[in-house]
């Protein structure tokens, strides 16, 4: 099981494990969000006060979901990269960027096309849109890093660091603007706060949220792999993968 | 123990001296008219200027904070000072301490200075000046400390202005809330003593994590 992992580390393994996994759970992740999508439009009954207008929340919430994972899971990337100094992280990490900044916008946009029947308007200062927003704008930050730096080890293991920075820097701003209205007055809109979703409307909830992880796994592996062979393009194994194609 | 922290310190402080245009001065100058900008828009009403005052000072400062920055490790980077640092046998988490320190004291300190003047342009109460300045006082180490880890990430880049903020500016919004939460509550005849005490924690957590943070942000991108 470790030495499996250790492979795994190395690039070229890697790679030629991703280009065998890439289909398979690529196919999964359509499969899913086509059943998902069909039990959150078609089979969950409408909700009996919002009707129709709730099913947004069958990309929003996933996508919201997705979109803290993704950092998370792109420091603890970033964490081990600087720690065992493992190239392979720091490429993951890299890749998975631009895929967390998109589900950060997904969960924006449609979180104001939802908020504008419901709440009357499109943007409302609360504590979960506020620190979205700012999310939205580290991914960005991160983004912005790698590509000013030109050396790509230095861009890396730097952005690295500002992602653990920003990590801890999570909750506290997530705390700080719950703080912020609980004492200025109640925002009087967390819907979502109370646990108590039927079934019918929870099953597909969890669907899409499955199909939400494989599809990002998909890009990310995607991505990797196109990363690793423009960096390791002066390295033996991928020359010679190259004079096999060529 | 103190004295390679007491000599970049005295260093820094000389060199701004020498050399007051560069950013003591414009930091202040560039606080000052940014405020005033704003009575001019808001048509000079009073009464609107008492409302909006303590959030134009506060973002007035933290712009004014920020606009500095770029030139923290700059200079250092370029005539090879931080190469020296980087070499010398003494933490650079502690020298950089020592630089950040400069920083507060060439341009938050005088910000918490003019900022019970600018309250009284805007026709704040005096209670509300005083929490003002406070607040300042508290959070202006927080900006220079969070500031230098965000230039330390971009030393080696040619222009960082807008990125410099980009990296920065998300991480100050804590800093920024309860500031206006402590401002707010004292408006409205709460107690802040709560907002103040959090404020110095965050003042206690950065300075413990920041400066190491800065010290591996610096090690990689100057070193590269």
């Amino acid at each position: 099981m470790f030495l499996w992992f250790h492979k795994l580390g190395s690039a070229r393994y890697f790679y030629n494990f991703a280009d065998k996994v890439t289909p398979w759970i690529g196919t999964l992740a359509f499969v899913l969000i086509v059943v998902g999508l069909y039990t959150a439009l078609v089979v969950a009954p409408p909700d009996y006060q919002q009707k129709d207008a709730y099913r947004i929340i069958f990309i929003h919430v996933p996508a919201a979901w997705m979109s803290m994972f993704i950092y998370v899971f792109m420091a603890i990337c970033g964490a081990i990269g600087l720690i065992w100094r493992i190239k392979l992280a720091f490429i993951v990490c890299t890749s998975a960027a631009v895929i967390g900044a998109s589900f950060t916008l997904v969960t924006l946009v449609t979180g104001s096309i939802w908020g504008k029947p419901m709440w009357g308007a499109w943007w409302a200062w609360d504590a979960r849109l506020t620190s979205e927003l700012i999310l939205l704008f580290l991914y960005l930050g991160f983004i912005a890093l790698q590509s000013a730096i030109p050396n790509r080890s230095a861009a890396q293991r730097a952005s690295s660091i500002l992602l653990i920075a920003g990590v801890v820097n999570i909750p506290i701003i997530h705390y700080s603007v719950l703080w912020w209205h609980t004492l200025h007055q109640d925002p009087s809109i967390s819907k979502f706060g109370a646990p108590s979703i039927h079934a019918s409307m929870l099953a597909p909830l969890l669907i899409m949220t499955v199909a939400f992880m494989l599809f990002f796994l998909t890009i990310v592996v995607i991505r990797s792999r196109a990363l690793i062979l423009e960096t390791e393009r002066s390295s033996k194994w991928v020359k010679d993968m190259q004079e096999k194609w060529v | 123990m103190s004295s390679p922290f007491m000599a970049i310190l005295v260093r820094d402080l000389t060199l701004v001296g020498r050399n007051p245009g560069e950013h003591a001065t414009t930091t202040i100058i560039f606080f000052v008219v940014v405020t005033t900008l704003f009575a001019f828009a808001g048509n000079a009403d009073l009464s609107l200027l008492q409302i909006i005052g303590p959030t134009v000072i506060w973002v007035a400062a933290l712009l004014a904070a920020m606009l500095s920055l770029e030139g923290l490790f700059k200079t250092d980077f370029g005539d090879g000072t931080l190469d020296q640092m980087l070499t010398s046998p003494c933490p650079l988490s502690m020298l950089v301490s020592a630089k950040v320190a400069a920083h507060w004291i060439t341009t938050g300190l005088p910000l918490v200075i003019v900022c019970p003047f600018m309250g009284i342009l805007m026709g704040l109460d005096f209670e509300l000046i005083l929490i003002l300045t406070a607040t300042l006082g508290l959070s202006t180490p927080v900006f220079s400390l969070i500031g230098a880890f965000g230039a330390s990430l971009v030393v080696a880049h040619k222009k960082p202005g807008v990125l410099l903020s980009l990296l920065t500016l998300p991480l100050c919004v804590p800093i920024l809330i309860y500031s206006a939460s402590a401002v707010n509550a004292a408006a409205a005849g709460l107690p802040i003593t709560g907002h103040l005490s959090l404020l110095a924690g965050f003042f206690v957590l950065s300075i413990t994590i920041l400066p190491f943070a800065t010290a591996g942000a610096i090690r990689i991108t100057a070193g590269s």
